[in-house]
């Protein structure tokens, strides 16, 4: 941490976006995590994505729970709703205040600790739902606040700083939420921005549950060789499946690339990710086949990075549930207890 | 991109702004930190050192550090207006509120056993008394000539007592001549024949620009009697030969000479006082502050108008007539001064104070003595460093060497005149010029913790107070600003950038973790393929347009990429090296002093170093 506030001043050629904010008014608190946190590379691609979306801060909700990750929407966004919630129940409190107010943008902050050991459950199952959210793992196999212990992601065989092997096998967050039923399901690393932050874009223009697994090296207890997760090692066995240009609906397609290397994938509101592919044969459409991939290059020891998975035609909790176009939040007496004549309605229609 | 070198003395100086800018280079943030730490007479010794005068020029100076301080172009687009930061009034703080017995006791000593060798320094301005001041304390006996009775030049005669009080020349003139110095006053120097009769091992010539212009219109000798050359009304004023001015008074010309004319006026007897200039406003010559200074006091300022003719009655002077011109720029940007076609403008007046620029003479140094004179300007021929004349022994400075220009460049000339005085006295090359002695020293005293203050006030310039005006225009001798308080000399010190703590990048420890990129409050610092230069400036955190500003380049780091730095807008706030983990940023002092004569500056010392 530092003594001291990030100064007021910023660069003199700053703009404004359409919103009528700088880049500077997404921010927080002066972080309070160890110097050289990826986490705080992640909250700094939060604020750029946020930004060049024009995003008005006081329509989005950063929900969190327990731990260096989870410390992280203090900050970025402090114009924005915010909640710590217990230790690994961020994903229960999110689903009750999405299914309330559905119109605010959702920003599930969580990490390896929080979500893959104590909070697993509530993860299986937000995921499972499919709740209109974008939940990021701040992940670094570690547990930092408790000084470095292995966290349930760690990989099989990777050493501590102290040296000790670990023999657990890892938990695999991306493969899970594959196989749960994530509409959107991407892999990023703190150190790569021109990557992670228009994969955070695509994710919040996403309607639906986005999953999005960052590899973030903790420079304290999980930076040293035999770190599965530290920077060098990722950036070595880095496997990019593709590379993302996240292009507004109001912005003109002009880069050209030769065919067969894009693929458009057009979201509910028009936005199109533009997808530019590093591996020949991937396709990001293919559920079963991602999983196949990831499994293949992992066990080659390689960190698959990118947009892995995304269904277009996704649809979220409140589409299943076929709920009301005004979010409950604002239905009002009236709405909510119609009167006798509409309750022997509905009893008639159960007889 | 080739990697920065950051051992040349040059990279980091640059970066102190303020200090690069300074002809004398003066280290600006050193003594204004000093300040802010209550130690004026140690930030007093650090401007006495390299600028000799820091009460006359924490008054006086054209402070060209200002225009150039980087907190003008950091408060860019962040506030009102964008301000550098006071450095000349702060520089006054420590002058004011020094301890003089202390000081004196600090000054170097009359050199009890001279080395015979003797110096001959002609005017006792700025120039002179700083070479004076290097050379005394040496053991070199040194003699100054001056016309008038005391020394001080310029500074004493022509710079009015509201804006510089005679004590503070008394006292720093004063510091000088205590040091051994031989002042002969009442003495002009009438042939430079003579002087060098006299045997001196050198000489400096510092005589200023001691002429002012005149304008030869229609009317001009008839009214006379009601016309005045500027500087020399301004030194009879000083010795109290004039004591009043007509009701209404012209002063004609921009520069500062002008706005010294125009409110000593005021000061005696001028009700109704404008200045009128060819040019426009914006192009005049005197600094914006002066400018400022003389509408404060009611002067209006009124611009493109010609001076035609000096109109008189009875061989008296009733008024001026100008030619109404407005700008007009040809094909090269040249600025020519069109006339309008509107009829002349006529303006009534009791005097008029001609202010149109000064002028070298020297009718004193005859032209065949082996000094040599340029045929187009009759200006000696002088080399621009070594400040030496086609004549080995004679030199120049300040005014007399390229024309008039402020006290802070004469200066800066005595400097170098003094080390090239020494050096050819020394039997050495004058032209092989001294390093500057440079340190470049850790600020880390832990943590997050440094040993200057990194935290970046947000407060606007602060305004130094000036007396009630009802009473400085009564007297010519009451000073007008009352320079900083204790409360406000420490705000206004607050809002320095320390940029000379530099950043300074280690490459090998980098791991590349973006926290200093994510942290910087400016955007100064990239990770990026490197490549040339101009392509590099478009392709930055922030693009690095301003090409006055260098570009801190590292050398490849592991992923190939190099850290580039925009020097131009970095706070100092030590943030990239807080947040660094690895300590491949630090924080350290760049500390840089012109070497001036002495032993340092002989051959001997280079080889002792290396």
């Amino acid at each position: 941490m530092t003594y001291i506030a990030k100064p007021k001043l910023h660069h003199p050629s700053l703009t404004c976006n359409a919103a009528g904010f700088t880049r500077r008014d997404y921010e927080g608190a002066v972080s309070t995590l160890c110097a050289g946190c990826g986490h705080d590379s992640i909250s700094a691609a939060i604020i750029q994505a946020c930004w060049e979306l024009d995003i008005q801060p006081h329509r989005v909700a950063k929900l969190s729970g327990i731990g260096c990750s989870s410390k992280t929407p203090t900050y970025f966004l402090s114009a924005s709703h915010g909640f710590n919630t217990v230790h690994g129940r961020m994903p229960s409190v999110l689903t009750g205040a999405n299914l309330a107010n559905k119109e605010l943008l959702y920003l599930g902050v969580s990490g390896d600790g929080d979500s893959a050991s104590i909070g697993i459950g509530q993860f299986v199952h937000a995921i499972r739902r499919g709740v209109n959210m974008v939940y990021i793992v701040e992940n670094n196999g570690v547990y930092g606040l408790t000084k470095g212990q292995f966290s349930a992601t760690a990989d099989l065989g990777s050493k501590s700083k102290k040296g000790v092997t670990n023999t657990d096998s890892p938990l695999d967050m991306v493969g899970m939420a594959l196989q749960l039923g994530a509409s959107f399901v991407a892999r990023g690393f703190s150190g790569d921005k021109p990557q992670l932050v228009p994969l955070i874009k695509a994710a919040i223009k996403h309607k639906g549950a986005a999953f999005l697994d960052v590899i973030s090296p903790c420079v304290a207890f999980n930076n040293h060789p035999g770190s599965t997760k530290s920077y060098d090692y990722v950036r070595e066995h880095n496997e990019a499946a593709n590379r993302l240009d996240f292009i507004d609906g109001r912005d003109e397609i002009t880069v050209d690339y030769a065919a067969g290397e894009l693929i458009d994938v057009t979201q509910h509101d028009g936005n199109v990710i533009r997808l530019r592919k590093l591996a020949a044969s991937y396709s990001p459409h293919d559920r079963v086949a991602a999983m196949n991939y990831l499994h293949e290059r992992s066990a080659k020891g390689e960190v698959v990075t990118g947009l892995l998975y995304v269904d277009e035609d996704a649809h979220d909790l409140h589409g299943h549930m076929n709920t009301v176009s005004t979010p409950l939040n604002r239905l009002a007496a009236k709405e909510l207890s119609p009167g006798k004549k509409a309750l022997e309605k509905i009893n008639a229609a159960l007889r | 991109m080739k990697p920065t070198d950051i051992r040349k003395p040059d990279y980091f100086h640059k970066v102190v702004d303020c200090q690069w800018a300074c002809p004398a280079h003066t280290p600006v943030p050193e003594y204004i930190r000093l300040i802010a730490a209550g130690r004026h007479d140690d930030a007093y010794l650090i401007n006495w050192k390299s600028n000799v005068f820091p009460g006359i020029l924490g008054r006086t100076c054209d402070r060209p550090c200002e225009p150039a301080c980087r907190r003008g172009r950091v408060e860019e687009n962040n506030g009102e207006k964008p301000e550098p930061v006071a450095i000349c009034r702060l520089k006054r703080v420590c002058a004011d509120n020094k301890d003089a017995d202390a000081i004196r006791a600090r000054m170097p000593k009359p050199v009890a056993k001279k080395n015979g060798k003797r110096i001959a320094c002609v005017g006792a301005g700025p120039a002179s008394l700083t070479v004076a001041r290097d050379l005394a304390p040496l053991g070199y006996h040194v003699t100054v000539f001056e016309a008038d009775a005391k020394g001080g030049g310029f500074m004493r005669t022509q710079v009015p007592r509201f804006r510089l009080p005679e004590e503070v020349i008394d006292e720093e003139v004063g510091y000088i001549l205590d040091l051994g110095v031989e002042l002969r006053g009442n003495t002009r120097i009438d042939s430079m024949k003579d002087l060098l009769a006299q045997k001196f091992d050198a000489v400096f010539v510092g005589s200023g620009a001691p002429r002012g212009r005149d304008l030869e219109i229609p009317g001009r000798r008839e009214a006379a009697a009601n016309i005045h050359i500027g500087l020399d009304w301004l030194a009879s004023v000083y010795f109290e030969h004039v004591k009043k001015i007509g009701r209404r008074v012209i002063v004609l010309g921009g520069g500062n000479t002008a706005m010294d004319c125009c409110r000593s006026s005021r000061r005696l007897g001028g009700e109704d006082v404008k200045v009128i200039v060819r040019s426009g406003f914006e192009e005049m010559k005197a600094s914006p502050w002066e400018k400022e200074d003389a509408q404060h006091e009611g002067i209006p300022i009124l611009n493109y108008l010609v001076p035609k003719t000096f109109v008189h009655e009875n061989g008296k002077l009733t008024g001026m007539t100008f030619e109404k011109v407005r700008a007009e720029h040809d094909a090269k940007g040249r600025r020519k001064l069109v006339p309008t076609g509107e009829p002349d403008a006529f303006f009534e007046c009791d005097d008029v104070l001609i202010a149109v620029g000064q002028e070298n003479a020297f009718p004193w140094i005859e032209r065949d003595i082996g000094i040599e004179f340029d045929s187009e300007w009759d200006m000696p021929k002088v080399d621009k460093i070594t400040m030496q004349s086609t004549l080995p022994n004679v030199f120049f400075g300040g005014d007399a060497a390229f024309g008039p220009k402020n006290i802070i460049w004469a200066v800066a000339h005595g400097h170098d005149a003094a080390v090239s005085i020494d050096k050819f006295l020394n039997g050495e090359d004058i032209h092989e010029r001294p390093e500057p002695g440079v340190s470049l020293i850790s600020q880390k005293m832990g943590i997050h913790e440094w040993s200057y203050d990194n935290d970046i006030s947000n407060d606007a310039r602060y305004a130094v107070p000036w007396r009630d005006k009802a009473q400085t225009l009564k007297s010519i001798k009451t000073e007008v600003e009352l320079g900083f308080d204790a409360k406000s000399a420490l705000a206004e010190a607050q809002r320095c950038l320390n940029c000379d703590v530099q950043t300074v990048f280690t490459k090998d420890v980098c791991i590349e973790c973006d926290a200093c990129v994510d942290i910087c409050p400016m955007d100064c610092i990239t990770f990026t393929q490197n490549g040339e230069e101009a392509d590099v400036r478009t392709h930055l955190s922030a693009p690095a347009l301003n090409l006055t500003q260098a570009l801190y380049v590292s050398d490849t780091l592991k992923t190939g990429r190099v850290m580039v730095k925009d020097e131009d807008v970095c706070l100092h706030c030590g943030l990239c090296a807080e947040r660094c983990p690895t300590g491949a940023w630090d924080m350290r002092k760049f500390f840089l002093e012109m070497t001036h004569a002495g032993p340092g500056c002989h051959k001997h010392a280079k080889k002792e170093a290396a």
